[in-house]
């Protein structure tokens, strides 16, 4: 880990036009939390819905993409990548740094807007905001690691992401049962169902994967990728070829 | 003082060779690397610096591999061709960064040194995107000196520059030379590095063309062959003329631009023919219309060079 990375990567990935976007993003659901709370009061299915499907489905994903490409993506494109390799610093030290300062990005701009938007709609109970935070938390981890080692491997990480985020875990997971066992998303529910308790079922927090399929499965992508990425970028050609 | 030294140093990507078996040593002092573009000079930095690994041979320096090396860091200096930089950061918080990340022991002193070193002191608060092309190529510099390295590897520095920048760069890399620093730069222009560069590597295609002094790549390339295009009033009767002549190797009868004919002839002494040529169709009484060098390009004078290293 180092300070200085994390700075320069912190600095451009929140230039201010981008930093007040991504605050817009996190608004959303806290507005709809408090529009919610308003309309229709406390209630534990409208939580569910809004914090499983806007937050865990929709806003962790794609800031974990924006911000797990956007740690590294643009300066491998523009090359100024070079200033950090040039230096006597191990790889795996420089991704770790990106993906601390993406990690970080997501846990202020989805996971505590998560907490909040589920402290909103139903207070503690049913633990379904702590649930759904924690979810939203690892699930947050996990995005960032795999979007970041995306963006070190392919210059089309964005794309690659989305058909990930949008295809494979919302559309072929909803389709095909087996998918769902590979999809980030439902390993971090079993952490929801497992918090949430005896009343998750009935509120339809059911994921896929069970609690001792999911967590191994979790550290995998994260230490896998996050390896992997180092280990790629040891190897990144910087040149255009001639 | 440290030397740089590429063994049988080939880069291939896919089918496309862009350097094929080069061997040279950079020692202290201003080297140029001189080839016009396409050339692999910068893929041939690229792997000085680490930055790709060669297909096959070797880049040491001081005996150090320097692929997927990155202790080597302490020792290079590297001002890149992109311009890629923080852009939302001042120029004084980049090279600072650059200083920190070098681990310095007293960042601050190293970063004011390098910023003073290519006169940026002025305008080090303003952010690096606000910044002309120039001023962007010097905090480039800045970076690449922050650590002091005995090894500076610079790809096209003069690109974007104004003459007034320029002549300080040269300047700057000339006196670095001096001090003993090993310097290399790449440069598709010989009066660039004629002027600074003590010693000259020419890259060709891919292939390690000519090496030495400016004297003696400047003679390899008045000496070679020169052709000429000339059109005039009589181009049978020069043509036996010419050829009568000692002075010209070979010439011929050759279609050119909106089917004009002209002769296309190969001098063999560049000096001779051109004090030559006005007597000879002044002899013969054919008037001149029209004499222009064939291949004063770059690209010719470096594939001579090339084929007159093959030989």
């Amino acid at each position: 880990m180092n300070a200085t990375v994390a700075q320069l990567t912190a600095r451009s990935l929140l230039g201010r036009r981008r930093a007040l976007l991504l605050l817009a993003l996190a608004g959303v659901i806290l507005v709809l939390a408090v529009i919610s709370r308003l309309l229709a009061g406390k209630d534990a299915e409208v939580t569910v819905v809004i914090l499983g499907g806007f937050a865990l489905g929709t806003l962790v994903p794609l800031l974990g993409l924006i911000a797990g490409t956007g740690a590294i993506g643009p300066e491998i494109d523009d090359g100024s990548i070079v200033y950090l390799l040039s230096k006597p610093l191990g790889r795996p030290s420089i991704v770790l740094s990106k993906l601390v300062v993406a990690i970080g990005v997501v846990v202020a701009l989805a996971v505590l807007p998560t907490l909040v938007a589920g402290l909103v709609l139903s207070g503690t109970s049913d633990r379904l905001a702590v649930g759904y935070a924690l979810a939203a938390l690892v699930a947050g981890i996990a995005y960032c690691a795999l979007f970041l080692a995306l963006a070190v491997i392919t210059r089309h990480a964005v794309v690659v992401g989305l058909l990930y985020a949008l295809i494979w875990e919302s559309l072929v997971g909803n389709l095909v049962p087996g998918a769902q066992a590979l999809s980030i998303q439902q390993w971090a529910l079993a952490l929801t169902e497992k918090v949430v308790g005896a009343r998750s079922e009935e509120l339809g927090i059911t994921s896929a994967v069970g609690l001792g399929t999911a967590v191994p499965l979790l550290l995998v992508v994260v230490i896998g990728f996050t390896w992997y990425a180092g280990w790629r970028l040891r190897s990144l050609r910087l040149t255009d070829a001639e | 003082m440290s030397t740089l030294v590429l063994d049988t140093v080939s880069r291939w990507f896919g089918n496309v060779v862009a350097v094929n078996d080069v061997s040279m040593t950079i020692g202290p002092g201003v080297t140029g690397l001189l080839g016009p573009n396409g050339a692999g000079k910068s893929t041939l930095i690229h792997m000085m610096g680490g930055f790709l690994a060669p297909s096959s041979g070797t880049v040491t320096l001081d005996g150090e591999v320097v692929w997927r090396n990155e202790g080597i860091y302490r020792r290079i200096g590297l001002v890149p061709e992109r311009e890629g930089m923080y852009d939302a950061v001042s120029g004084w918080r980049f090279v600072l960064a650059n200083a920190k990340l070098h681990r310095l022991p007293d960042p601050e002193a190293a970063a004011r040194r390098a910023l003073q070193t290519v006169e940026m002191t002025d305008v080090q608060d303003r952010e690096i995107g606000a910044y002309s092309k120039g001023m962007k190529q010097r905090v480039k510099m800045a970076t690449a000196l922050v650590h002091d390295p005995p090894v500076l590897l610079l790809d096209e520095p003069f690109n974007g520059m104004d003459p007034r920048q320029r002549l300080q760069l040269m300047g700057l890399l000339r006196s670095m030379g001096e001090a003993g620093r090993t310097v290399l730069f790449s440069s598709h222009i010989l009066e660039e590095v004629e002027q600074i560069a003590g010693s000259i590597q020419v890259m060709v295609a891919g292939r390690h063309a000519a090496s030495g002094g400016f004297r003696e790549i400047r003679r390899l390339m008045t000496e070679r062959p020169h052709q000429y295009t000339i059109r005039s009033a009589d181009d049978r009767a020069l043509a036996s003329a010419i050829i009568a002549d000692a002075s010209a190797s070979s010439v011929q009868l050759v279609t050119i631009r909106d089917s004009t004919r002209a002769l296309h002839v190969e001098a063999t002494d560049f000096s001779a023919f051109v004090r030559v040529l006005p007597q000879i169709a002044r002899r013969s009484g054919i008037r001149l219309y029209e004499v222009s060098p064939a291949d004063e390009s770059l690209e010719s004078v470096f594939s001579y060079l090339v084929t007159r290293e093959t030989r």
